[in-house]
């Protein structure tokens, strides 16, 4: 009991010190800082890309987003490491029902088009690699329940082609333009269009590829331990 | 003005859903509720305009978290049956 009292009493006291800063001095940022102030104003002609977003994940901060590609690659292996040893599938109790079988093999390709559709659109509409490859990952996802599985190679495959020309991709930038991930290796085309902003859609469509396909290989594991 | 309505609502119910996860007795109940607070977490995203960061919350957040929460949930089961047996 006087445990329990005694955690909740450190938890509040942290919690006062963590927030109680923030409401008694927040600073209220009417005008942006100079380098969002360039971002804002310098992005879409710099990089020719409608949705600020990306332009700055992909471009102007693309080494951070090759380092979280990175994050969730060393993930990847470690689970697969961890428990894909075993390659034993559970054997399901009974087959999936018609229903999920049938909804299931509905929706499969719908889903991944969507996924495809999400990241091809990074540059102009909210999204990209990231959320596009989450959205195959969960259509793949609806595969493994009705125990219809593609065979593991095909996107162990896409995940290092992917990640090898991602790479290239950004190195190519060093020599053709500015710097490493530098979009303007490709003409930026007009503002606004599917093939425009550069190298942009072709860099989030591997990233989201990647993504995907890491994803799949995380599910995978998890999915054919014993 | 409606937005921040909005947002303290979304947050209650964040709140309430947060200490269901911890303190419900079924596990399943629990990962649900983990759900359930990042799919409100990215409403809220949504209402302070940062549509990016919504679509990765709703789709990670509640979706592939709760199926790897899941997963892990069914391995662990299938374990103790065997080891029952």
């Amino acid at each position: 009991m006087i445990k329990q009292v005694l955690s909740l009493v450190a938890i509040v006291l942290l919690a006062a010190l963590i927030f109680a800063p923030m409401l008694i001095n927040t600073p209220l940022h009417t005008s942006l800082t100079p380098l969002a102030n360039y971002y804002a104003t310098q992005g879409a002609d710099d990089l020719g890309a409608p949705n600020l977003v990306t332009a700055i994940v992909v471009t102007y901060r693309g080494l951070d987003t090759l380092g979280e590609v990175t994050v969730l690659f060393i993930a990847t292996a470690g689970i697969g490491f961890l428990m894909g040893k075993k390659k034993k599938l559970i054997t399901p109790k009974r087959p999936a029902s018609e229903l999920l079988q049938n909804g299931a093999s509905f929706l499969l390709p719908i889903i991944i088009l969507f996924g495809v559709y999400i990241f091809m659109h990074g540059h102009l509409t909210p999204g990209g690699g990231f959320q596009g490859g989450v959205v195959i990952a969960s259509g793949i996802l609806f595969m493994m329940l009705i125990n219809q599985d593609w065979s593991h190679n095909v996107f162990l495959f896409l995940e290092s082609f992917s990640g090898f020309f991602y790479v290239t991709i950004g190195a190519l930038g060093i020599v053709l333009a500015g710097g490493f991930l530098d979009n303007r290796i490709l003409p930026l085309g007009t503002f606004g269009t599917i093939f425009s902003a550069g190298a942009i859609p072709l860099i989030y469509s591997l990233i989201g590829l990647k993504v995907g396909t890491e994803l799949v290989g995380i599910l995978h594991a998890m999915r054919g331990e014993e | 003005m409606l937005n921040t309505v909005f947002i303290i609502i979304l947050g209650s119910i964040m709140l309430v859903a947060a200490f269901l996860a911890v303190y419900i007795k079924n596990l399943v109940s629990s990962v649900i509720a983990a759900g359930i607070i990042s799919l409100l977490a990215s409403l809220i995203y949504l209402l302070l305009a940062a549509p990016d960061v919504a679509m990765t919350e709703a789709a990670i957040g509640s979706g592939l978290t709760t199926v790897v929460f899941l997963l892990a949930l069914k391995n662990i089961k299938q374990k103790e049956e065997d080891t029952d047996d």
